[in-house]
This record gives structure tokens, C-alpha cells and sequence, in this order.
């Protein structure tokens, strides 16, 4: 039999449909592939082998009467900062130490409710916060990426750098993500996967562990754009449970994959051309602009003027959010306690135990913006460079333009313990800068493996799309999929 | 804006994070790197410009204002570190 793992998501379903195989054979054949791999990768921080088997025999069951919703015996990987009943949920943190909920997120019900296995819970950084995978309270994630002639680790990206890695290293059919600034864009990016954060609304929050609520979105990380349009199709939908999940019907996101570009237009916003851009990185992105031309497609140069103001207004609205929203961890309700010799020395110890430096970085900088006499100049001018940002957005997409591309990343995957990031906050910063635009704006993006750079690392584009338009970035991004036809699997090491 | 020794100890009371010593000077180069980086939004000018509140247009939904849900203290409690008869446990907080 060939290696159940290497198969698509889609082509996993038709094969369960048609009984070439059994869910419990496609389960088993991920939970030894995980055994055999993650000691080297790192990818998950809990597996549930019991459960996933107890899951595929009842898909088994449904699919043996010709029953089954859409994900029916399809072995998931799952974010650690998504809430799962009974099992290990902390956000890759020391601080929710043992934490095991009593509830089940959204997104991860309704993955359940279509069928869907869970094969456990994947590595991440410490509360979603950083671009390495580096930040995690369980150790970095190592990328099943490496340069070519070279031995040394690379990291998958972040901050769901385990779902990328256990995507691109076949550990999972699909997994959960979830992205503030680019974090499922960026590891997507880095690990040859596709990845898409959606409009602002589309997913709902609820039972996901909070880093700045008005940015935060789930999506879907996957081997190809069809894989993950049918999860974002079971992720997706309203949700009275979170106040800003939008009401509106879920589209079969699958159906629009093969929609083509003809007639579109698609924007160059010229702000993206950074100072110093690697040449290939600018290669890539004209080469996508021609294959979305040779499709039918009209490219358009457009002007997104705030750009480069998204990335420092996002690091004070995102820890100011992320200040408020860790204030619950605090030694009482759940996880870690470190005693004091009273309530506030306990609060302080167990905090200064239980979060990492980047957290505590974070929620320094979140605390003193939101503090008497700063608020206005950093926090109400923040917001205030937000609504600028996305107006650039409304007014290129009332001139015509349908979705805009650009690179993903400013460049491809890069070292574990690069000491120049780790010197520099804001050099790690920067490798969101091309994404984080997005989540300013509450847009949708979707990341798609494009070539690879001189080392034969993988590099992405990204597509940027009106709000609830995540079709038409589907479409579009099967077509560079297609165009690229590329391998961009790793060469397995592990 | 940079912030000095007392700012970095004044920030981590507010924020219950307990800074030691040692690490004073570490946060206060890192907390001034990324507050310089931000310095650029100076530039803008948001003269007129209405603050974000919401990055969808949408009003907030109202419910019924019913109990819907609840009656399950044990579940609540139950990944606390220390709780007695469903009650959650800390140290003494009135003398």
C-alpha cells in the first residue's frame, strides 16, 4: 500500500469514500509517522493516539453505511491554543501547567461535528507571540526544511510553527492555526504549505486562548489550496458565543478553487518593494504577477500608503490587547502557582515563573502604553494609524482592484538561535511586515508556496482580498499553485 | 519616549510580573528598542481621523437577558491550583 500519510487531504477523503482504506489505517499510519518524527521535530507537545483511533472507528462506522460529514476520517493536527475537552491546552506556556478544559472550542467542534480525528496538539510560541517557533515553552520547533549541502536546523516559522511543520512534514492531513500579525502566513510561508488567515469574524474565538482580541483569527494550514478550502469550510461560521463572529452563510469554500482569474484585477501595491529585498524574493513576486496575467487576469500598481506604519502600530495594539487579556493568569484559577508571603507576591512570582521573556516583553510594553498619561499618544494614535491603514485598503479595492499581491515574508526560513534576531526584538519583528497589514485591516490573506530561493528553501506569495471574499483568494492562489507546479515537499531526514 | 529603571520596575507592580534586579537594564534596552521603533508613527498625521473600535462595521448583539448557562461550580474549579468545597483558595488578603 502507498504511504497513507503522503496523500492530500481531498484525496484521503475520496479514498475513505470509496474504501480504498479505513480511517483507522489512515489514523494509525499519522500516529506512526508522528512517533517516528517528532522526537527530531518537535511538532507536537501532547498526542492522543487512544482518542484518535476511538475517533476513526466511529468514522468508520458512518463512512461503512455511506454516511459521514465532509471530514470524515481525516487526522488532524490541533494549535495548542485551541481548547480541547479533557486534553493538554496551554498555549505553549509553563503557565497553564496541566491546564485541561472543560469545554471545546468552536473551530475544533465543528471540525469534530464534520468527521474529523484529532492526532493532538501542536507546538506553537508562547501565547502565539513571535515569528521562530523559538518562544515555546516545550522548546523550538525544528523545520523539516533544510538548506541544501546543509545540516543545520532551520525553524518553521511562527507562531504556528507546529502546525506548519507537522503539515509539511506529513504528521497530519491538515492542521488548526491560527494568525495576529501573520502567524499562519509566515510558517506556511517558510514550510512550502498553504495557509490562510480569513476575515476578521469568519472564525469564531470562542475556547481559543486569547493573545489581542481584535486582531486574533483561526485558519487552516494545509498541503494544497483545495485542502485548505474544504477545512476552512468546517471551521468557519457564526457563532452566538463570540460577539464578534460575523453572521453571514459560509460558502463552499472548495467549489471555488478552480474558479480561475480571468477578469480579475489584482493590485502591486508599491509600498511592499522594500529597501533591500532579496532579489529573488522580488523575482518570485513578479513571476506571480505573470502567471495570474497568462490566466486573464489585469495587474494594476496601486498605493497602500500607511504600510509601513502597520507594523509599529500593531506593536502597541497588540501587547496593550495581549496586557489585558494575560491579566486572568495569575496563580488562582488554573495552571502554575508559585506561593509568596501574600497574595500579590504570589500573583508577581507566579507570573515572573510562568511566562517567557518574549510574554513578559510583551506584556511590559502592552502595560506601560495603557498607562495613565501614555494612553492617548500611543494606544488612541495606534488605532487611529489603523483606520488609515485600512482605508488604503477600501479605497484600492473601490478602485477596482479584487486582491493584491505581494511576498510573503521578506525572506525564507532562517536558523534556530539566529543571534541576530535573538539580539534584536525588532529584527524578529520585521519578518511580519508584509502580513500584519492584513490583520490590521481585518482582511483575509492567503499564503501559497511560489519557488524557492538559492538554498532550496521554500518562499510564498501572498494574496490580500476584500473582506469575505476569501474565494476569490482561493482561486487566485490555486492558479500560482498550479502556475509554480513545483515539489515543494521536504526531502525527509527525520 | 524611553523609559528608565524606576519606569521598568513602576511597569512590572502594574503588570504583576516580578522584575529582579539583574534584570532591569535588559528590559529597559529592550522596552526602549521597541518603543523607538514605534516612534515613526509620529509621522502620521491623524489630524480628523476617527480611533478604530471595531475592524468590521457591526454593532455589538444584544441577548435576552436570561440564565443560560452555569450550575457547574466543580468544572470551574476544577484546574485550580488550590480550592476547598468548590471555593477557589489564596493566600489572605484582609488582615
Amino acid at each position: 500500500m502507498t504511504d497513507l500519510t503522503k496523500l492530500s487531504l481531498a484525496d484521503a477523503r475520496k479514498g475513505l469514500k470509496d474504501k480504498s482504506f479505513t480511517a483507522l489505517e489512515l489514523t494509525d499510519a499519522y500516529i506512526g509517522a508522528i512517533e517516528k518524527a517528532n522526537p527530531s521535530l518537535n511538532a507536537y507537545v501532547a498526542t492522543t493516539p487512544d482518542q484518535a483511533r476511538e475517533m476513526a472507528k466511529a468514522s468508520d462506522e458512518k463512512l461503512g453505511k455511506g454516511q459521514g460529514g465532509a471530514l470524515e476520517g481525516i487526522p488532524l493536527g490541533i494549535k495548542d491554543l485551541f481548547a480541547t475537552k479533557g486534553v493538554h491546552t496551554q498555549a505553549a506556556s509553563h503557565i497553564l501547567d496541566g491546564f485541561k478544559p472543560e469545554y471545546e472550542s468552536t473551530v475544533t467542534a465543528n471540525l469534530w461535528r464534520d468527521g474529523a480525528v484529532m492526532l493532538g496538539k501542536l507546538n506553537m510560541d508562547e501565547f502565539a507571540m513571535g515569528s521562530s517557533n523559538e518562544t515555546s515553552y516545550y522548546g523550538p520547533v525544528i523545520s523539516p526544511f533544510r538548506a541544501e549541502g546543509s545540516n543545520a536546523n532551520l525553524v518553521p516559522g511562527g507562531s504556528s510553527g507546529g502546525s506548519a511543520a507537522a503539515v509539511a512534514a506529513w504528521l497530519c492531513a491538515g492542521a488548526t492555526a491560527t494568525d495576529t500579525g501573520g502567524s499562519i502566513r509566515q510558517p506556511a510561508a517558510f514550510t512550502g504549505t498553504v495557509g490562510i488567515k480569513p476575515t476578521y469574524g469568519r472564525c469564531s474565538r470562542w475556547g481559543t486562548v486569547a493573545f489581542a482580541s481584535s486582531l486574533d483569527q483561526a485558519g487552516p494550514i494545509a498541503r494544497t489550496v483545495e485542502d485548505a478550502a474544504l477545512l476552512m469550510t468546517s471551521m468557519s461560521g457564526f457563532d452566538p458565543k463570540d460577539s464578534t463572529s460575523v453572521d453571514i452563510a459560509v460558502p463552499d469554500f472548495a467549489a471555488a478553487v478552480e474558479r480561475g482569474v480571468k477578469g480579475l484585477t489584482i493590485g502591486v501595491p508599491k509600498e511592499y518593494r522594500m529597501d533591500g529585498m532579496p532579489a529573488e524574493i522580488e523575482k518570485l513576486w513578479a513571476e506571480g504577477l505573470e502567471w495570474l496575467k497568462a490566466e486573464g487576469a489585469t495587474v494594476k500598481d496601486i498605493s497602500l500608503p500607511h504600510t509601513k506604519y502597520a507594523l509599529p502600530a500593531y506593536y502597541i495594539v497588540a501587547p496593550a490587547e495581549a496586557s489585558s487579556n494575560l491579566a486572568r493568569y495569575d496563580g488562582v484559577k488554573y495552571g502554575l502557582r508559585v506561593s509568596g508571603k501574600d497574595i500579590t507576591d504570589m500573583y508577581e512570582l507566579t507570573r515572573a515563573a510562568g511566562f517567557g521573556r518574549e510574554v513578559k516583553r510583551r506584556i511590559m510594553i502592552g502595560t506601560y502604553v495603557l498607562s495613565a498619561g501614555y494612553f492617548d499618544a500611543y494606544y488612541v494614535k495606534a488605532q487611529k494609524v489603523r483606520t488609515l491603514i485600512k482605508k488604503d485598503f477600501e479605497d484600492a479595492f473601490k478602485a477596482g482592484v479584487d486582491a493584491i499581491l505581494t511576498p510573503a515574508t521578506p525572506s525564507a526560513a532562517f536558523g534556530i538561535g539566529d543571534e541576530a534576531l535573538a539580539s534584536d526584538p525588532v529584527a524578529m519583528y520585521l519578518n511580519d511586515v508584509f502580513t500584519v497589514t492584513v490583520n490590521m485591516a481585518g482582511l483575509p490573506g492567503i499564503a501559497v508556496p511560489a519557488g524557492k530561493d538559492g538554498q532550496g528553501l521554500p518562499l510564498g506569495l501572498q494574496l490580500i482580498g476584500k473582506p469575505f471574499d476569501e474565494e476569490t483568494l482561493f482561486a487566485a492562489a490555486r492558479v500560482i499553485e498550479k502556475s509554480a507546479g513545483g515539489d515543494f515537499a521536504p526531502k525527509q531526514w527525520w | 519616549m524611553s523609559v528608565d529603571a524606576a519606569t521598568v520596575k513602576r511597569i512590572g507592580r502594574l503588570a504583576r510580573i516580578r522584575i529582579e534586579e539583574d534584570e532591569v537594564a535588559g528590559y529597559q534596552n529592550e522596552l526602549n528598542a521597541i518603543l523607538g521603533f514605534v516612534e515613526q508613527l509620529g509621522e502620521v498625521d491623524v489630524e480628523g481621523v476617527e480611533a478604530m473600535t471595531s475592524v468590521t462595521p457591526m454593532t455589538l448583539r444584544r441577548r435576552d437577558d436570561v440564565v443560560t448557562d452555569g450550575n457547574y461550580a466543580d468544572k470551574i474549579v476544577s484546574n485550580a491550583p488550590l480550592t476547598e468545597d468548590n471555593f477557589f483558595m489564596v493566600p489572605k488578603v484582609v488582615e
